[in-house]
């Protein structure tokens, strides 16, 4: 099997493991010997930043041993990578970061333990920019992760790691994070699925803070059913998180056969730029296409502030995280660096704990925060988000069911290849706006231009990810095999 | 709005970061290409609009006033960087110069 080529689906690796004839402990090998046979170590991928096999094997001879007398778990057996801002109990929680080189959490996400109740066996620990600040998974100090349907290549980010580790076959689901695209970017340069939840939907409790008012863990799958079946697992509402919201949660995999017909599928002119490489364009017109023939009916749509959402991102995100990073100062956890004094330990420890992009967002947010330019940035881009989000209410609101737009404007750039900050924001400009509106959007192969994927985004109403999810089932049938071609 | 350099030395200093002189002039060529792109919200007529202060469908909710509510299952020092008898240490203030009771 290369890499890219869906492997056992998590629906299937769970019925084998519930009528016996394969243990957990059987399909964690594997997945670790898949690990191995695409090099997905430091030499090689740089997927993981931790895997430890003893515990896992350990671990997942003890599950199947607990579960055997209780009902099966929706996810029974099935191997989960985890994003390293996501905290677990086994493996260190580092962000990527120097600054928590070797930090083990002392509780784990609510994400986490609901994958765990579900019969899931939390696989390692992946590679991500750090604090999931970055579109490329090169701000890592552990080293880029490299794509593995193109090597020289970048798996995008922040998720980078996961959606490699999927990619790869190495797990059929695995969770990352988003705060402006960092699921669905990735998602589409490694030809998976990826899934950013309604904001609310899914608890925080557990993943480290980068940008509050936009985070949300998101789910990457071989396939859309395995992202259904992985969203099920962590959505529901936490009390830990109190931005968790108290609304039930469907079946996703529920949606698979359900017919399109007459669903109204909004296409924004502004996703539709002139610049828009021409290939891109064509393949998402052929999935237009494909949707339009099972009776989707296609419509023009305008989402005016779109333009203003690389701007306004990259105020808010910045300005939130600056205050969320202050916590990283070497006197409760990760690394300490000695300086002259307290002052001097707090500039040692976070001027070399952090790397360089990371130290530059937070002098960013810290600058629009200050004094005197608080009301023309921090103030202006709130302002502005409200326009963004209120483009999605007036759309939905004029009967349009879901958005189908591309998830970036280009296929996974050449690993080192963009060194200007905000060329590399700018690969963000079809994702971030579902992120400031708050809304669920998701992110599934389309196609490839010479050999590197294509992902195309669907967005929906906010908690109407099931609306999104029939769409999704419904393109990846139409499509089949032409999705990874 | 240009970014001085004058200007990235203070907000390194609100955000305990500090900075070479060769870094903070990079920085200040940086923030101000960023900030540039920003530019373009200033002609946005946001006359009357509210600002979002999140996009949270619920609003934020209360929990109970108590504590307690996730058991750790390490405890301190297996992650602070230094401690003693249960407190976290920290360097001494500048303006504190005696060690004696250190």
């Amino acid at each position: 099997m290369s890499a890219g080529t869906p492997r056992t689906s998590a629906a299937a690796l769970r019925a084998t493991v519930r009528d016996g004839s394969v243990t957990t402990g059987a399909t964690v090998e594997e997945a670790l010997q898949r690990a191995h046979d695409v090099k997905a170590g430091m030499d090689g991928l740089n997927i993981f930043v931790s895997l430890d096999e003893s515990f896992l094997m350990d671990h997942a001879r003890g599950a199947a041993t607990q579960l055997a007398d209780t009902e099966p778990g929706a996810l029974l057996g099935v191997p989960v990578a985890l994003k390293d801002n996501i905290a677990s109990l086994h493996h260190p929680t580092t962000c990527g970061s120097r600054l928590l080189k070797g930090y083990v959490s002392p509780y784990e996400a609510t994400v986490v333990t609901r994958l765990r109740a579900a019969g899931a066996v939390p696989f390692g620990k992946t590679n991500m920019d750090e604090f999931a600040m970055g579109s490329s998974t090169e701000n890592s100090a552990y080293g880029p992760t490299r794509n593995p349907l193109a090597p020289d290549r970048a798996p995008g980010g922040s998720s980078g790691g996961s959606a490699a580790a999927v990619a790869a076959g190495i797990v059929p689901i695995a969770l990352g994070s988003e705060t402006g695209g960092s699921v669905r970017q990735p998602a589409a340069f490694c030809g998976v699925v990826g899934v950013k939840p309604t904001y609310g939907r899914v608890s925080r409790f557990g993943l480290v803070a980068f940008a509050s008012s936009l985070d949300q863990v998101g789910v990457f799958g071989t396939t859309v059913d395995d992202a259904a079946r992985g969203l099920r697992v962590i959505a529901g509402h936490d009390p830990l998180d109190a931005t968790s919201v108290d609304a039930p949660v469907p079946d996703y995999s529920a949606v698979a056969t359900r017919s399109i017909e007459g669903m109204v599928i909004g296409r924004p002119r502004e996703y539709f730029p002139e610049t828009l490489d021409t290939r891109v364009r064509a393949r998402c017109a052929a999935a237009l296409a494909r949707l339009e023939a099972q009776g989707a009916v296609i419509r023009d749509v305008s989402l005016p502030h779109t333009s203003l959402a690389i701007p306004v991102y990259y105020i808010i995100a910045p300005a939130e995280a600056s205050s969320n990073l202050a916590r990283f100062d070497g006197v409760r956890f990760g690394v300490r660096l000695e300086g002259d004094g307290l002052r001097g330990m707090y500039e040692a420890t976070r001027t070399r704990g952090f790397g360089a992009e990371v130290l530059r967002r937070i002098l960013l947010g810290t600058y629009v925060l200050s004094a005197g330019y608080y009301d023309a940035y921090y103030r202006k881009a709130q302002q502005v988000r409200s326009l963004i989000a209120d483009d999605f209410t007036k759309v939905f609101s004029s009967g349009v069911d879901v958005l189908f737009t591309p998830t970036t404007p280009t296929p996974a750039f050449a690993l080192g290849a963009i060194s200007d900050p905000y060329e590399m924001y700018m690969s963000d400009i079809f994702t971030v706006t579902a992120n400031l509106a708050g809304v669920p959007a998701m992110s599934l192969p389309i196609g490839r231009i010479d050999g590197l994927p294509i992902g195309g985004q669907f967005i929906a109403p906010h908690f109407e990810e099931e609306r999104m999810f029939a769409a999704a089932f419904a393109l990846e049938r139409a499509l089949g095999a032409e999705a990874h071609r | 709005m240009a970014v001085t350099l004058q200007d990235v030395q203070h907000i390194a200093g609100l955000a305990r970061i500090g900075l070479s002189p060769a870094h903070a002039a990079t920085l200040v060529a940086e923030l101000n290409t960023i900030l540039g792109h920003m530019e373009v919200l200033a002609r946005v007529d946001t006359e009357g609009v509210q600002p979002s202060t999140g996009v949270g469908a619920g609003g934020l909710q209360s929990r109970s006033d108590s504590s307690g509510a996730v058991p750790l299952a390490r405890s301190l020092d297996a992650f602070a960087p230094a401690l003693r008898d249960g407190l976290l240490l920290v360097p001494r203030l500048s303006t504190h110069e005696s060690t004696e009771d250190a």
